[in-house]
């Protein structure tokens, strides 16, 4: 179906599934229990999850795909970000003229980027980016402010033309007049689930994404893609010219990052220049890192992750660590919240660097490798496998004839 | 004519006089080995015919045509593969894979941006990457990683994707180095069946005489930078020249 192995299929309609249900799957803890602060079904984290999923995603068609680290890529989001405030200003709160120039300025943009970096590879490809992201950064927060408005960040003032506008029109970002800030609320036995029309935008234009990833996975592009990975002589002794394809996959993921960008205003209509700063540029490449670079939902999973410990983690602080050892002898109780501090509250910048330690040192795969070590644990294939490789000892060559 | 002519070449680096005026003229469908002992400027007059270097003076003609200041993927499309010293291969990727590029970079040229196609679709391609493989003896490992395989079957595999291109000229750089023999004889029996089956014409540089004389049709000793001789292989064994400056000095 569409294009994708029976397998694949499979694979799409489950996380179509995860991806829709979320709302539900990511709020376990029923309102008001003492667990409710660890619930993530709230529309502002799930839109990020959704968007940093699709920044991930087209990071990983570069650097999962070819090895070519870029440590620019925010410099995209920001172009994707100002475009649809842009749009805003002159045209109306509709996103969708905002995420199509998002689309094209970012993908423009790269290839420019691109054109020049990739005359390099390895370190020097990444610091190029760096270079080109940071001077992106410089750009918007000083000098070209007519455009990007500087520190205070582009933003919709009433002055504006909005020819677009008319008085029935929402007055906040909206697609074809559904508004993105609109939730439904449904409350089920102190459980409550909402249901946000900018997370379900996010969602289905993610799932989109997904889909078109998948397939330029299983391309042949996506095979010449993982050749550049492993041997560039080879491939030009093939008859094959890398630059090209290295190129067009900087813009296909240029235009990912781009899409997020427009995505992050379209559900918060402010475009800022710290969202090119170079951190942002590092966030991504955790990501794909951490979820498992080169895979197909690694990045995605990666991108889950870091969102879940930078809104949810960083929002317990000492008060909820004494709330829940309350129990305990008071020196006790104030031992054990001294040892907790420094990785909870500001500190979960400390928690998720010792944690991607720990996965870049022993699952060098990522979490979706942890993931299928234990499943395969699970299911004893791994037993299965190592038999199988006893049937492989190494048969003398076959003399041709 | 041949399918491949160099004239005058040339070629210094720094204080050393790499090539000397090389003049070769390789027969289609021939078995040319180029030997000389180390240092002598095989490697060196391998890369210029791929375009790898540039020659200071002097012209390559590949069926008339200059082959200088290419890329060796242009080289590659006008039907000149290269077989390595150390098999050059896609070692991440299963063997099939490995199989599948070449047929791609064939059929669609130096670039294509065939990103929402599918592979199972191209049942031609497939047929011939299957049918490529079988014919090395490797089908049953098309779904090993590349780089899994034996050194044996990595130059089996490199070679077999040099073929299912079809090339006119095969280059081979030291095909047969560092294996051990029985490895060495697969690889000799393998392209004694390519060159009969297929009439490419090859260019083999080599060290081992064994392998040389159990393949090649014609035989140019290089020296110094410089030909020394080129004759059948019965006369070369009993060439004093060659005695003097490749077995005399091999022996030193």
């Amino acid at each position: 179906m569409l294009g994708l192995s029976k397998k694949d299929t499979s694979f799409l309609i489950a996380v179509i599934f995860l991806t829709l249900a979320t709302p539900i799957l990511l709020q376990p803890f029923p309102e008001g229990s003492a667990l409710a602060q660890f619930n993530a079904g709230y529309p502002d984290l799930m839109q990020r999850f959704a968007i940093y999923g699709i920044f991930a995603i087209g990071f990983n068609i570069l650097f999962g795909l070819t090895g070519y680290l870029s440590f620019g890529h925010a410099a995209f989001l920001g172009v994707g970000s100002y475009s649809v405030v842009w749009m805003y200003k002159l045209l109306s709160y509709n996103v969708v003229p905002g995420l199509i120039l998002a689309i094209i300025m970012s993908g423009l943009f790269a290839l420019l980027i691109g054109y020049i970096s990739l005359r390099r590879s390895g370190i020097y490809f990444s610091i190029l980016t760096l270079a080109f992201a940071q001077m992106s950064f410089n750009l918007a927060y000083s000098v070209l402010t007519p455009l990007t408005n500087g520190e205070t960040g582009l933003q919709v003032y009433t002055d504006d033309p909005q020819v677009l506008m008319d008085a029935a029109s929402p007055s906040s970002p909206h697609f074809f007049g559904i508004v993105m800030n609109e939730s439904s609320k449904i409350d089920v036995g102190g459980w409550l689930f909402t249901f946000n029309n900018g997370y379900y935008f996010c969602a289905i234009i993610a799932i989109v994404v997904f889909y078109l990833s998948m397939r330029i996975f299983r391309s042949p592009f996506g095979i010449m893609l993982r050749a550049i990975k492993t041997n560039q002589t080879r491939m030009n002794y093939t008859g094959l010219n890398p630059r090209p394809y290295t190129l067009a996959a900087f813009v296909i993921s240029g235009m990912y990052a781009g899409l997020a960008g427009g995505l992050l205003a379209s559900m918060d209509p402010l475009a800022g220049a710290e969202r090119m700063q170079w951190t942002a540029s590092g966030e991504v490449v955790l990501m794909t890192i951490l979820g498992g670079a080169g895979t197909l939902m690694g990045p995605i999973l990666g991108a889950g992750f870091i969102k879940y410990f930078e809104n949810i983690f960083s929002k317990i602080n000492d008060t909820v660590l004494h709330g829940w050892f309350s129990a305990l002898p008071d020196g006790l109780e104030d031992a054990i919240v001294f040892l907790f501090h420094p990785f909870i509250g500001k500190g979960w910048h400390l928690t998720l660097g010792l944690l991607f330690m720990l996965v870049v040192i022993f699952l060098p795969g990522g979490l979706i490798e942890g993931g299928t070590r234990i499943w395969n644990s699970v299911t004893g294939r791994n037993r299965k496998k190592k038999q199988d490789q006893g049937d492989h000892h190494p048969k003398p060559a076959a003399h041709v004839n | 004519m041949g399918i491949l002519e160099v004239s005058n070449v040339n070629k210094r680096f720094g204080g050393l006089q790499a090539l000397g005026d090389v003049n070769l003229d390789i027969a289609s469908g021939t078995v040319h080995a180029i030997i000389g002992p180390n240092g002598a400027g095989k490697s060196t007059l391998l890369n210029v015919l791929v375009g790898k270097l540039i020659p200071d003076t002097g012209t390559v003609l590949f069926n008339g045509i200059s082959v200088l200041g290419r890329n060796p993927y242009q080289i590659n499309q006008m039907g000149i593969s290269r077989v390595f010293q150390t098999p050059e291969i896609f070692s991440d990727l299963s063997v099939f894979e490995n199989m599948l590029i070449p047929c791609f970079a064939k059929r669609d040229g130096a670039f294509r941006l065939h990103a929402l196609e599918s592979i199972v679709a191209e049942k031609q391609l497939i047929e011939k990457a299957e049918h490529m493989l079988s014919e090395v003896n490797m089908a049953d490992k098309r779904h090993m990683t590349a780089s899994s395989l034996s050194r044996g079957d990595k130059r089996r595999l490199e070679m077999a994707m040099c073929l299912v291109q079809e090339p006119k000229l095969l280059l081979l750089d030291e095909p047969t180095a560092g294996m051990a023999r029985a490895d060495t004889n697969n690889t000799i029996d393998l392209l004694n069946q390519i060159h009969e089956s297929r009439e490419i014409t090859m260019v083999i540089i080599e060290h081992d005489m064994h392998v040389v004389f159990s393949l090649a049709k014609r035989i140019t000793v290089l020296a110094q930078g410089s030909p020394l001789v080129e004759d059948t292989p019965a006369n070369i064994k009993g060439h004093p020249k060659v005695k003097e400056a490749y077995l005399g000095e091999a022996a030193a």
